[in-house]
C-alpha cells in the first residue's frame, strides 16, 4: 500500500484515465494502473496467478475504491472461489451480501449441449449486464472467458460474439480483465489478444535452478507510459506484490546524522563518529574474519540506542548467532526480548531472489526497522548469478535509502581472488565499505582491518589490526617493524620489547638519581665537617684573644696597685 | 408420481423476439407437434425480461432449449434448424450410429 501510495503523486499523465489495482507495485509500473474503462487481457500459463490477480482487483475495487464489481468465472465454481481466497482474507461471502461482489459461475458441459443452427451469446450479455446492473459494477473480471472455445463447436460465431462483449463492455463503461492461458508462440491459446488491444500483461511462471520466479510485464499499454521490464511479483499470505526493478530515481532525502558502529576505535576511524544514518555498509573479508561479529556489534549498538534493527540471516540459524555472539559479550537475547531485534533466517535456497527481496520489503514494513543487516549476501549468489543479485541489491539498497534504514552487508570474498572489486558488485553501491583480511606471519593468522571507502567522510587510511575479545571487538595499532607490519603475538612481543626496554631506561634513570643524592649526602657531611673545624680554630682564636684582654687586665690592675702603694709610703 | 407417458418439459430460452427466437420457437412447436404430442410442455423464458433467470440454467447462447425432463439434462443451443440433431438431442430418436 505504501509503494502505491507514495508513488501517487508521481503519476505521469493523469488524463488517462485509470483504476487503481491496488496491488502493491504493480500501479507503480502502471503509472496508476489499468486502463479505466477499458477491457485489460491477463495472460500466463497455468498455475502464474490470473485468477488470484483478478480477484485482488475485483476485492480491492470494492473494498479501497468504492468501485463494485463482477467475477464471472467460467472455471471455478463461487463456492471454490470463496475457499481458495478466504486465506488472503477476503470474505467474498460478505461482500457478496453487501452487494459489492458479484461472483457468478458460468458452467459450460460439452456433453450436455447440442448445437443446430445460428445462434448467439446474448444469453451471457443478458446474464453479465444483469450482474452489472444489479450492484452497480464499475469492475468486472472474465475468468477464464477461453473456455467457451471448447464448450461451443462454432468458433466463427463466438470469435464474433466476443469480439462485440469487448466492444459491449467498453460501452458500458465496465473496466474489465480477461485471462487467458498462454498458448504456443501466441500470448492467448484462442488469440484473444486480436480482440483487446489496450492493455496486456502477461504473467510468467520460471523455474531456474530449481527455484521459482514469478514474473509480470506489460507488453502493452495503448495511451499510457508503462514500465516495460520483467517485474519480479509474489504471492504470499497477503495477495499478490509486485516489485518495481528499480526505483526511477534517485531523489532520497540523506541525513548527516552519525551512528556509532559499536566498535569505539572503529568509529574513531571515521571522524570519531561512526557511519552516516541511511546509508549502505558492506562488510567484507575472507572466511572467519568476524564479519558476523561487526554486524551483530553493530546491531547490538543500535538496539542499545533504542533503535530497531533487523537482522536477516542466511548461514547460521538465530540461536547460534546468540549464543556465539554471547562469547563475545553481545546479549542479543535481551534486544530480542525488549522487542527491538528482529532475526529472520532463512536458507537462501528456501525461494529465489525476488521472492527473498520480497519477503525482506515486507519485514521491513512490518517491522519498520532503523537498521537491517544481511548476513551474508554471498549466499545469495546459490539462487542468482551474480548479476541478478546484483541487481536484486541495487532494488534494496534503493528501498531501504528511500526509507533512511541504515543497512549492513556482509560478503565472504574468497581467498583465492584478489577480490577488493568484485563482492557481488555492490562495492560501487555501497556507502561504506570495511575490509578484514587475514594477515598471516610468523606461523599464525590475525586479521587487519582498513576502510576501503566510506563516501561523505575523511577515515583513517590506517590498517588496524581488529581483535575478538571476550568483551567485545576492538581495533589496535599494528605496529610497524623493519620487517614490515606486525600482528599477533609479533605484535605483542614488540609490545613486550618496548615495555622492557621502558624498564630499563627507567631503571638506569633511577640509578643516576641515587648517584647524585649519595654525592650531595657526601659534599654535605664535608661541609658539615669543615664547618666544625672553622668553629674550633675560631674557638681557640676566641681563646688566645680572652687570655691576652684577660693579661692586660690583670696587668692594669697590678699596675694601679702598685701605683697607689707607691703613694701609700709616702 | 410419475405418470406412465413421460411429459418432456421443455424451456426455450430467447431474448426478445428475434428472427433465430422465432424460427427456433416455431421448429420445436412443429417437432413436438410431430414426435411428442400432448406429451410435451414448453416455457418460453424471455430473458430480456426475466434477466435473473440466465445464471439458473446456465444459459450463454441464445436461443436454447433445455430440456429438463426427462433425464439427463440436456441443452441445445441455435435455432434448432436441423430436425435430426434436435430429436437426438432431446432423446427423442436414438443417435444413428
Amino acid at each position: 500500500m505504501s509503494l502505491t501510495s507514495s508513488q501517487k503523486s508521481a503519476l505521469p499523465l493523469p488524463s488517462f484515465p485509470k483504476a487503481l489495482t491496488g496491488i502493491v507495485g504493480l500501479d507503480e509500473i502502471t503509472g496508476g494502473g489499468l486502463p479505466k474503462d477499458r477491457p485489460t487481457l491477463i495472460c500466463g500459463g497455468t498455475g502464474c496467478g490470473k485468477t488470484l490477480f483478478s480477484i485482488e482487483f475485483i476485492v480491492h475495487g470494492a473494498m479501497l475504491y468504492g468501485e463494485p464489481g463482477v467475477f464471472m468465472s467460467f472455471e471455478e465454481k463461487a463456492e471454490e472461489l470463496v475457499l481458495n481466497v478466504a486465506s488472503l482474507g477476503y470474505d467474498l461471502n460478505q461482500l457478496q451480501q453487501d452487494k459489492l461482489i458479484k461472483l457468478d459461475h458460468v458452467r459450460i458441459e460439452r456433453s450436455e449441449i447440442e448445437e443446430t443452427g445460428e445462434y448467439d451469446l446474448d444469453g451471457l450479455f443478458i446474464r453479465l449486464g444483469h450482474a452489472i446492473d444489479s450492484i452497480g459494477a464499475k469492475r468486472v473480471v472474465l475468468d477464464t472467458i477461453e473456455n467457451l472455445f471448447s464448450g461451443l463447436i462454432d468458433q466463427g460465431i463466438l470469435r464474433a460474439e466476443l469480439r462485440r462483449l469487448f466492444e459491449w463492455l467498453k460501452a458500458k463503461k465496465v473496466t474489465t480483465i480477461i485471462t487467458g492461458e498462454k498458448g504456443d508462440g501466441t500470448l492467448t491459446r484462442h488469440g484473444l489478444e486480436e480482440y483487446i488491444s489496450d492493455c496486456v500483461i502477461l504473467l510468467d511462471h520460471r523455474v531456474a535452478n530449481q527455484i521459482s520466479t514469478r514474473l509480470l510485464r506489460i507488453v502493452k499499454y495503448r495511451g499510457s507510459m508503462h514500465g516495460t521490464n520483467e517485474y519480479p511479483f509474489l504471492i504470499d499470505q497477503s495477495g499478490i506484490s509486485v516489485l518495481p526493478v528499480t526505483s526511477l530515481t534517485l531523489t532520497h532525502d540523506v541525513t548527516s546524522e552519525r551512528i556509532s558502529s559499536g566498535i569505539p576505535s572503529l568509529d574513531k576511524m571515521l571522524e570519531g563518529k561512526g557511519f552516516f544514518r541511511g546509508s549502505s555498509i558492506l562488510v567484507s573479508g575472507t572466511a572467519g574474519t568476524g564479519k558476523t561479529s561487526i554486524a551483530a556489534s553493530f546491531a547490538h549498538e543500535a538496539c542499545n540506542r533504542k533503535e530497531r534493527c533487523i537482522y536477516f540471516a542466511f548461514e547460521e540459524s538465530p540461536q547460534q548467532i546468540i549464543r556465539n555472539m554471547r562469547s563475545i559479550g553481545f546479549d542479543l537475547q535481551q534486544h530480542i526480548d525488549a522487542g527491538l531485534l528482529k532475526f529472520h533466517a532463512s536458507r537462501p535456497t528456501l525461494n529465489g531472489l525476488e521472492m527473498h527481496l520480497v519477503s525482506i520489503h515486507k519485514m521491513i514494513e512490518e517491522f519498520d526497522p532503523q537498521l537491517v543487516v544481511l548476513d551474508p549476501i554471498t549466499n545469495l549468489i546459490t539462487v542468482g548469478t551474480v548479476s541478478e543479485v546484483k541487481s536484486m541489491l541495487i532494488r534494496l539498497i534503493d528501498f531501504l535509502q528511500s526509507k533512511q534504514i541504515t543497512v549492513m552487508f556482509t560478503a565472504l570474498s574468497l581467498n583465492t581472488i584478489v577480490s577488493e572489486q568484485t563482492d557481488e558488485g555492490v562495492s560501487s553501491l555501497v556507502d561504506a565499505w570495511l575490509l578484514v583480511r587475514d594477515i598471516e606471519s610468523n606461523g599464525e593468522r590475525n586479521r587487519g582491518m582498513y576502510v576501503m571507502k566510506s563516501r561523505g567522510m575523511k577515515h583513517s587510511n590506517q590498517v588496524r589490526e581488529f581483535v575478538i575479545t571476550d568483551e567485545g571487538l576492538h581495533l589496535v595499532d599494528v605496529f610497524l617493524s623493519p620487517e614490515g607490519v606486525l600482528t599477533g603475538s609479533a605484535r605483542e612481543a614488540q609490545q613486550l620489547q618496548e615495555v622492557t626496554g621502558k624498564a630499563l631506561r627507567d631503571y638506569a634513570v633511577n640509578r643516576k638519581d641515587r648517584e647524585i643524592e649519595r654525592k650531595r649526602l657526601v659534599l654535605e657531611s664535608k661541609i658539615a665537617s669543615l664547618k666544625e673545624e672553622f668553629e674550633s680554630v675560631q674557638d681557640e682564636l676566641n681563646k688566645a684573644y680572652v687570655e691576652e684582654e684577660l693579661r692586660k687586665d690583670v696587668l692594669e690592675k697590678n699596675r694601679e696597685q702598685l701605683i697607689k702603694n707607691r703613694h701609700n709610703e709616702q | 408420481m410419475e405418470t406412465k407417458e413421460e411429459i418432456w418439459e421443455l424451456r426455450l430460452y430467447v431474448a426478445g423476439k428475434t428472427a433465430k427466437s422465432v424460427t427456433a420457437l416455431a421448429n420445436l412447436k412443429r417437432y413436438c407437434e410431430e414426435h411428442l404430442k400432448d406429451k410435451y410442455v414448453i416455457e418460453v423464458i424471455d430473458l430480456l425480461v426475466q434477466p435473473q433467470l440466465a445464471e439458473g440454467d446456465q444459459i450463454l447462447a441464445i436461443p436454447t432449449l433445455v430440456k429438463k425432463v426427462p433425464e439427463p439434462i440436456r441443452k441445445i443451443i441455435g435455432d434448432l434448424s436441423n430436425e435430426e440433431k434436435v430429436l437426438v438431442g432431446l432423446n427423442i430418436r436414438p443417435a444413428k450410429k
